[in-house]
C-alpha cells in the first residue's frame, strides 16, 4: 500500500477498517464477529501480506484418484485435443515408491508458486510475473510463446498451448501460443473461494489438499505447517515454494 | 446506325441513374445492434474513442493486481452486449467484430477471451 492510498481512504474504505477491528475483537477464544483475513474487495489489489499456499498431505491422498486433475480441467477449460504428448498439464498426479521399503504413496504436482520463481527470472518479456501475494502467472498479453520458462521451472509445471482454444472459462482465458500453468485458481481466490482441485479433493472425502494464506498464523494451512513436518519438492533449489508436502 | 447507338446510351444511362445516386450507401456500414437497451459505463462518444484504452488499463490492473473491478472489465462487455441470437460478441453483426471488421482493426482479445457469457446455470457472482 502507497501513502497515497492511505490518503485517500474512502468512507467505505473506513467503515470497512472500523468493522474489520472490532469484528477482529475476540468474543471468546477462537470466537470472532469477522474474521480479520476476510474477503479482499474487487478494487483493493492483492497483498504483500498475504502469501497463497497449499499443503497437499500424501498420506491422504489415495492412489488412482485424479479428481484434482479433472477439477482443474473443467474449471480452466483444459480439454484433450487427441494429442496426449503436448496437450497443456496444469497439475498431475504423481505416483511415488520407496524401493527399499516399499513404501508407495501419491500426490499431485502443478506449479508451486516459488518465492524466487526461476521461470520469472527467464523471462525476456515480463510475462512470467509473481503476484503480491506470492501467485506466479503468466501475463498472456506480452507472452510470446518463446518457453524459456518451461526450461527453467524445476518442477515441470508449465506448458505451452499448441492447438486453437474455443469455448473457455471467461474468467480463464487460455489460447494458443502462449505457455501457461496452474494459476491457483486466482480467479476464485480472489473471490475468496478455494482452488477448484482443494474443493474436488474435500468432495471426494480426502481432504488432502489445504489453502491457504501462509502469512496470517490463524489460519488453518499455517498452523498445520507450524505443526507438522511438511517439505517443499526440491527443498535444496532455495526456491521457496508456497507448494508443500506432507508425508514425503 | 449512329442514332440507335446514342439512344441505346441514353437508354443506359436512365437506367445507371438510380444506383448512381445509391452510390454513397454501397460502403458498407457497421451493424450496431444493442440487444440490452440501458446505460453502458460510458458514453457513447467516450466508449467509441476510448475502450480500447479503458479495456487495456483494467487488463493490466486484474492480470498484474488482482483488482476485478467490472466497470470496464472485458467479461462485463461482453455479458451485455452479446447477441441473443448467437449469444457472442462476434460474428458478422456480433457488437464487436462488426464495427471492428468495418474499421479494418483486427481484435486479438478472443484468441483467448471467451466471446460468448458465462451460461447462467453456471453463473457465479
Amino acid at each position: 500500500m502507497s501513502a497515497d492510498a492511505n490518503d485517500g481512504l474512502s468512507r467505505r474504505g473506513f467503515l470497512a477498517i472500523s468493522a474489520a477491528t472490532l469484528g477482529g475483537v475476540m468474543l471468546a477464544p477462537g470466537i470472532r464477529l469477522i474474521e480479520i483475513a476476510g474477503a479482499r474487495a474487487p478494487e483493493q489489489a492483492a497483498s504483500r501480506q498475504v502469501r497463497w499456499g497449499l499443503l497437499i498431505d500424501t498420506n491422504k491422498c489415495a492412489p488412482g484418484c485424479d479428481d484434482c486433475v479433472k477439477a482443474c480441467a473443467t474449471e480452466n477449460g483444459i480439454k484433450a485435443t487427441g494429442h496426449p504428448r503436448t496437450d497443456p498439464q496444469w497439475i498431475r498426479k504423481v505416483e511415488l515408491k520407496d524401493l527399499r521399503s516399499g513404501r508407495t504413496h501419491s500426490a499431485p504436482v502443478m506449479c508451486q508458486h516459488c518465492e524466487h520463481p526461476p521461470c520469472v527470472d527467464v523471462c525476456p518479456t515480463g510475462a512470467s510475473f509473481k503476484r503480491a501475494d506470492g501467485i506466479v502467472l503468466v501475463d498472456r498479453h506480452s507472452c510470446i510463446g518463446c518457453r524459456y520458462c518451461i526450461m527453467a521451472c524445476p518442477y515441470k509445471a508449465r506448458s505451452i498451448v499448441f492447438q486453437e482454444v474455443t469455448d473457455q472459462n471467461p474468467d480463464v482465458p487460455r489460447g494458443k501460443g502462449c505457455v501457461e500453468g496452474c494459476t491457483l485458481c486466482v480467479h476464485r481466490v480472489d473471490r475468496d473461494r478455494q482452488p477448484a482441485c482443494v474443493e474436488a479433493c474435500a468432495k471426494a472425502g480426502h481432504n488432502a489438499m489445504t489453502f491457504g494464506d501462509l502469512n496470517d498464523p490463524q489460519s488453518e494451512i499455517a498452523q498445520r505447517v507450524a505443526k507438522y513436518a511438511s517439505t517443499q519438492i526440491r527443498a535444496d533449489l532455495k526456491l521457496n515454494p508456497g507448494v508443500r508436502y506432507q508425508g514425503l | 446506325m449512329p442514332l440507335r447507338g446514342l439512344m441505346r446510351l441514353l437508354a443506359c444511362l436512365v437506367l445507371a441513374l438510380p444506383a448512381l445516386a445509391l452510390a454513397a450507401e454501397r460502403t458498407p456500414k457497421p451493424v450496431i445492434i444493442i440487444d440490452k437497451p440501458g446505460r453502458c459505463v460510458e458514453d457513447t462518444e467516450t466508449m467509441r474513442r476510448e475502450h480500447p484504452d479503458m479495456l487495456k488499463h483494467q487488463r493490466d490492473q486484474t492480470m498484474r493486481e488482482g483488482i476485478r473491478t467490472r466497470q470496464h472489465s472485458l467479461k462485463e462487455c461482453v455479458q451485455c452486449h452479446a447477441s441473443t441470437n448467437t449469444g457472442s460478441v462476434l460474428g458478422e453483426k456480433g457488437f464487436c467484430q462488426s464495427c471492428h471488421d468495418y474499421a479494418g482493426v483486427r481484435i486479438d482479445c478472443f484468441g483467448c477471451h471467451a466471446s460468448k457469457p458465462k451460461l447462467a446455470s453456471g453463473a457465479k457472482p
